[in-house]
């Protein structure tokens, strides 16, 4: 509370802006599913997807860094609250979902028939 | 009052208390501590959703199958529209909740009232939308078949267009009365038995030849699909689910145990059984935060009305519940691409 607090509307109502446009531009390619991007693969997962995920990362980066306004933080609380969680996911995620893709192997090669 | 916002701050001091590590008071600090564990808590939540939807990836329901109602548009199939509505909601009481910290970095009691008004009206909208998604969800539209081996059949016409059971299924004469509590002397409870028998569905499918069976599988095109003669490649797209041939549609019917409406923990239309429990466990424990948000949000605005931030000086208390606010908004974010766009 040391540091004066200066308006900000207007930087709101652009972040707002930058959201609504991101949400319109997933909407548009989840009802069309443009082909050239839904059957082009990237390391085992399609383009269509990653557009999906990075705009997911990129509103969250606003959301975080303007509306809950990390960007006025100091930079030690900054990297105490985004580091851990990052590393945790990044982490969590590589482990069920390689874990995951193993087991369908598993069930796809066993000889035991499952979908049926 | 000293103790909700600490700003003491003097050098001869350092361990007697009332510093603030990192620049942030004790509240806010701990308020930022709080999300990074729910994060990690939905994290956790999501991540297992992405297991079983890997371990089951050729059979997973497409959302854009699933998901395909809007209010006073009954029978049209409008895929994502509803739950973007919900998402501009939600991004918008953001909007209005971090406008409200702003007026109260001003002082501005009037404007705070106003948009922390506008914030929880907001939210009380999402959680609505939410409960209509799930009545459309458990309710289902089109009904299904439940296999032997517990795989999950739809039907669809010769144009590949989905039919509900509604539209074909036979009328046996058959005296099978759901169990009620006032008729019968020894009571024994049931789940609400399914509008249709499976004897009826089998026979109204055998009396329309045109009908054809689509299986959960998601058909991927490659060398061994394609030479595939049970499967009807004329109807069946690449990355769609699979569309049998009748001789085929009319063997696996035979296999059939359960006739299949809605969605409940155990079963559902939509296809795999993990698939609900995920979509009810996540939207449901978002919504509870959505909830919570609201009535933590309506605490706080009766304070700013009765004016206990004025008199202290400082409106953070409103900083703190707009963090809360705007991490579950940061959560719906990633469970919208994650349920619905992906």
């Amino acid at each position: 509370m040391s540091h004066v607090h200066v308006s900000n509307t207007s930087r709101i109502w652009k972040v707002f802006g930058i959201l609504s446009a991101v949400t319109i531009v997933e909407v548009i390619l989840g009802i069309l599913k443009p082909e050239a991007l839904h059957l082009n693969h990237f390391l085992g997962m399609n383009l269509l997807n990653w557009i999906f995920y990075a705009l997911t990362i990129y509103k969250a980066y606003y959301i975080v860094y303007a509306f809950m306004h990390m960007e006025g933080e100091k930079s030690s609380l900054r990297s105490a609250v985004v580091l851990p969680v990052i590393f945790l996911i990044l982490y969590l995620l590589f482990i069920l979902l390689t874990e995951g893709n193993y087991i369908y192997g598993v069930f796809k090669d066993s000889t035991i028939k499952w979908n049926f | 009052m000293e103790a909700t916002v600490t700003t003491a701050n003097s050098e001869e001091k350092t361990w007697g208390g009332g510093n603030e590590p990192m620049g942030a008071s004790y509240g806010k600090l701990m308020m930022w501590f709080f999300i990074v564990s729910d994060a990690l808590t939905f994290s956790g939540f999501l991540a297992a959703y992405g297991f079983s939807r890997f371990k089951f990836i050729e059979t997973w329901p497409l959302a854009d199958e699933v998901f395909t109602h809007f209010p006073f548009m009954h029978g049209v199939s409008a895929p994502m529209y509803y739950v973007a509505l919900m998402t501009f909601i939600l991004i918008f009481s953001s909007v209005t909740m971090v406008l409200a910290v702003d007026a109260g970095h001003q002082m501005k009691k009037d404007k705070v009232v106003l948009y922390m008004f506008l914030t929880i009206i907001g939210g009380m909208i999402f959680v609505g939308s939410q409960a209509w998604e799930w009545n459309n969800f458990i309710k289902g539209e089109y009904g299904a078949i439940e296999t032997k081996g517990g795989s999950l059949l739809q039907f669809v016409d010769k144009e590949g267009h989905r039919v509900a059971l509604a539209d074909f299924a036979a009328t046996l004469p058959v005296e099978r009365e759901q169990l009620t509590r006032n008729k019968g002397k020894w009571f024994m409870s049931e789940p609400a038995l399914p509008s249709y028998s499976l004897a009826e569905v089998q026979a109204g499918f055998k009396a329309h030849p045109d009908l054809l069976i689509r299986t959960e599988v998601i058909y991927e095109g490659d060398e061994a699909t394609m030479k595939d003669a049970k499967i009807n490649h004329d109807l069946t797209k690449i990355k769609h689910k699979t569309i049998l041939t009748r001789e085929e549609s009319l063997l696996r019917l035979g296999q059939a145990t359960y006739v299949v409406e809605g969605a409940n923990l155990t079963r559902n239309e939509y296809g795999s059984k993990l698939f609900a429990d995920f979509f009810f466990f996540i939207t449901g424990f978002h919504g509870f935060h959505v909830f919570s948000g609201v009535i933590i949000n309506i605490i706080i605005f009766f304070n700013v009305l009765l004016g206990t931030y004025e008199k202290r000086g400082s409106y953070e208390m409103v900083e703190k519940v707009g963090l809360y606010w705007h991490f579950v908004d940061l959560v719906w974010v990633f469970v919208f691409t994650v349920f619905y766009l992906v």
